[in-house]
């Protein structure tokens, strides 16, 4: 952004740059995300407890179970969304450099997309695959 | 219309340290760890879909000295972060704003995360017999 004087009148800096009618979607996502995590949360914490040295059959005969499944892909889609939503306004809130920002948004982005895709298929796999 | 010399985001060096303020950073500080901890959640759900090899060598990272001293770190984070998420929701539904209030609320959420995280250790401890 230019902060030098500028021909441009203010109100025709600002226009198309309103409102697009989804002003509160990043917070309420966020909120929501959030809430789901609750109990979400509190289950997978219980649940990797209960793994804790067991070995790969344990881990297998649990996570092929269908409503452990739903639950950890539940999970997983919560958790990846919440944080790419946090790590968004920590980038926006810091990195003031426009190139710089951009790129960090669409890594975010991407790299949540990519790992929380992975972890989905790997538990559909887990789920599928159990004898 | 000047817009470049507006406060941006709180400069947390210039002010006197609360327990409120300290608490709103680690919330962000907490939640920045847990993205990273998100790698460790993909990393060990791919390699038991791998197979028993590689569910093994994750197990065997996972349990080592500095595997258990990320993960202590990492469910420390997710404890805070849980906590004083709930009274962040509190908050965002127009309660708790009071300063004693708040304040309190503070050293509920640092209670209880220590306390959840020492519970969840010795839990994790004892399922894996001592």
């Amino acid at each position: 952004m230019s902060s030098g004087p500028s021909l441009r009148s203010p109100l025709g800096r600002v226009r198309g740059l309103g409102s697009a009618k989804d002003g509160t979607h990043h917070w309420w996502a966020q909120r929501l995300t959030a809430l789901a995590l609750i109990p979400l949360t509190v289950w997978f914490v219980i649940s990797v407890i209960v793994l804790t040295g067991g070995d790969y059959t344990a881990m297998v005969a649990w996570a092929g179970s269908p409503l452990v499944a739903g639950l950890l892909i539940l999970l997983i889609v919560a958790t990846f969304y919440h944080g790419a939503l946090g790590l968004q306004v920590v980038i926006e809130d810091y990195v003031h450099h426009e190139m710089t920002k951009l790129g960090l948004l669409l890594f975010v982005k991407a790299t949540a997309l990519v790992l929380a895709l992975a972890a989905v298929l790997s538990v559909l796999s887990l789920l599928f695959t159990r004898a | 219309m000047t817009t470049s010399n507006r406060p941006l985001s709180p400069h947390l060096q210039v002010y006197r340290p609360q327990i409120t303020s300290m608490l709103s950073i680690l919330h962000r500080l907490t939640g920045i760890a847990l993205a990273f901890g998100t790698l460790l959640l993909a990393y060990w759900l791919i390699a038991a879909a791998t197979g028993p090899g590689a569910f093994e060598t994750a197990q065997g990272l996972i349990g080592s000295f500095v595997g258990r001293l990320l993960l202590f770190g990492w469910s420390f984070a997710l404890f805070y972060h849980l906590c004083n998420g709930i009274r962040h929701l509190v908050w965002d539904a127009g309660y708790g704003f009071e300063i004693e209030t708040a304040t309190l609320s503070g050293w509920i959420v640092v209670g209880a995360s220590a306390g959840l995280t020492v519970i969840c250790w010795i839990a994790g401890y004892i399922a894996m017999g001592g």
